[in-house]
């Protein structure tokens, strides 16, 4: 009898198969089965790293914090009540807080975490433990937030700031966002309260706009942002804008519409201003490219006052995490290198990009070498062609106190933590 | 034991009928057309499995809208949909823009391709409810 009904299910799947029809969720599934490979937790790592799953099913695990003893916080975007920020003691696991959200970070005894709209921290006491779970210090309120590039990520630096990336709440500022044909607003009134990057002090409650200042701006959306030590600097990843093909086939291809524009690494100063809406960096003619929305043809150049990024990334791969490595339980060349968690592309076409961690070495604070795949296969899929396949996406990343990597991953809640024996 | 196999007999027999439906479509039926134009206007988004991506852009699969009220779901390609409106409890953070320039006949059949495929099964749109939806606005 079972036999009977899995030849009459195997007879439909094959018949879909044998056409050149739209993948379906059947066989993706029968995809997902062969794949799995239960060493390292699914992961595929350099020689001499072993990653294993902390904890798993914790839900949506955006950022991630350790402190000096080993705890581990995770905000997990989720409005569901007291479910907000895990906390990973050994084999115990306690949630806390009601708010979406993605931000996570420890700075000296605080842990900061942000909602979508808001900063919060958390004082905590001389084992690192959160003292009042219920009454954080509410440090920003009333950020913008309209669905969008939702995401306040957050780093601080060693002077009492803290930095928030505040989305642009659009694709490339035009009068209606992401219509074909319609153009882009002059002087972008997006980043007079997003697209950027706001400095707040960190120990000040009830902050808004007025009281911070916009540290950087032209930034579309940042999720992975870092303060690197030994340039005193804070470094940014963007996620690059979406639909030069679909809106504009009369100047891109299929192909440059995948290829274009660069995800990009930038190192801000105050004050820096790196073009969204009006310009986008190209990573294959190494240009600032003037967006066809203001008037570009995928060739003109434009952004003289704009920054140039420090790295340029292929395109779509969504960059949401960056941690500057200063451990040393990784060989030397990790030292003070960039690692960066790409979750995934799902605006390219005929197959995805990204879905693993990524590697950048640094020597003196500047990049001194090609950027490399670290820790791959977190989608659990060979020849991805839509993100709702991916098993895992990566998101957070953070740096343990024996210099382990942790990795969250925003689909099912995993937790790894990668950590390098050579052997 | 029996309802099993029935079950799947219909079932087998209404997805070999609907894989023959997009194997050999004519080069000018419903399905054929609704294909083109999902994969020049909507596939980037809702990609090419219509399983959407998370939290962004919504599946296409067996939503209350897809194989809702299809005036209510032909205005959503008129008019487009604000990131503000849930679909099914959840949030997809992109607004889909307005796709009011798509002809009638182009808008009828993207949403009968829509609606009967990805494990979706509902009946078709027809040119003339377009109309009548677009003449409302």
């Amino acid at each position: 009898m079972k036999t009977r009904i899995v030849l009459l299910g195997c007879l439909s799947v094959m018949t879909l198969l044998s056409v050149q029809g739209l993948a379906n969720n059947g066989d993706s599934s029968a995809i997902r089965r062969t794949a799995a490979d239960p060493g390292n937790a699914g992961l595929k790592l350099p020689a001499g790293f072993k990653a294993t799953a902390i904890a798993e099913n914790l839900g949506a695990a955006r950022h991630i914090a350790v402190t000096p003893l080993g705890d581990v916080y995770v905000k997990i975007q989720t409005s569901k009540p007291g479910k907000a920020i895990a906390v990973i003691h050994g084999k115990d696991i306690k949630t806390f807080g009601t708010y979406r959200g993605t931000g996570m970070v420890i700075k000296d005894k605080y842990l900061y975490a942000s909602s979508d709209e808001e900063v919060y921290r958390y004082a905590l006491n001389d084992k690192f433990e959160v003292i009042n779970p219920d009454q954080p210090e509410k440090i920003v309120t009333g950020l913008i937030n309209r669905h969008q590039h939702e995401s306040k990520s957050l780093t601080l630096d060693n002077e009492g700031n803290i930095y928030v990336n505040i989305g642009a709440y659009s694709n490339s500022c035009q009068v209606q966002d992401r219509a074909k044909g319609s153009k882009g607003i002059e002087g972008c009134p997006i980043r007079d309260s997003a697209a950027g990057i706001w400095q707040f002090r960190a120990d000040k409650q009830n902050q808004t706009y007025g009281d911070g200042t916009r540290y950087a701006t032209g930034l579309r959306n940042v999720v992975g942002l870092d303060w690197n030590t030994q340039d005193n600097q804070l470094f940014v990843m963007q996620h690059g804008r979406d639909g030069l093909f679909d809106m504009f086939p009369e100047y891109y291809s299929l192909q440059q519409g995948n290829e274009l524009p660069a995800e990009c690494m930038y190192a801000l100063k105050k004050g820096d201003d790196a073009g969204w809406p009006y310009i986008y960096y190209d990573g294959q003619q190494h240009k600032k490219i003037l967006a066809p929305e203001y008037g570009g043809d995928g060739k003109k150049t434009g952004g003289e006052n704009a920054i140039d990024p420090v790295v340029a990334f292929p395109a779509h791969m969504a960059p949401n995490g960056l941690l500057f490595y200063t451990g040393s339980q990784f060989p030397a060349k990790y030292k003070n290198g960039a690692f960066i968690a790409f979750h995934g592309s799902w605006n390219r076409q005929k197959g995805q990009k990204g879905y693993f961690v990524a590697f950048v070495p640094f020597k003196d604070g500047k990049p001194s070498g090609e950027w490399e795949i670290f820790a791959d296969d977190f989608a659990g899929v060979p020849d991805i062609q839509s993100p709702g396949q991916a098993k895992h996406r990566p998101c957070g990343l953070a740096q343990g106190p024996d210099g382990s990597l942790y990795v969250t991953d925003d689909v099912k809640g995993t937790v790894y933590k990668i950590t390098y024996s050579g052997k | 034991m029996k309802k099993i196999i029935l079950t799947g007999v219909v079932l087998s027999t209404t997805l070999s009928f609907l894989s023959a439906q997009t194997k050999k479509p004519n080069a000018g039926s419903a399905a054929a057309r609704g294909k083109k134009v999902y994969e020049q206007y909507c596939l980037t988004c809702h990609q090419v499995d219509g399983s959407g991506v998370p939290h962004l852009n919504p599946p296409l699969i067996k939503t209350s809208f897809v194989l809702g009220d299809k005036p209510t779901l032909i205005q959503v390609i008129l008019k487009g949909m604000q990131s503000s409106v849930p679909i099914d409890d959840e949030y997809y953070s992109n607004n889909m823009p307005p796709h009011n320039f798509l002809k009638d006949q182009e808008i009828a059949d993207v949403l009968t391709y829509v609606r009967n495929n990805f494990g979706n099964k509902a009946s078709a749109v027809t040119a003339a409810e377009v109309k009548a939806v677009r003449a409302k606005n």
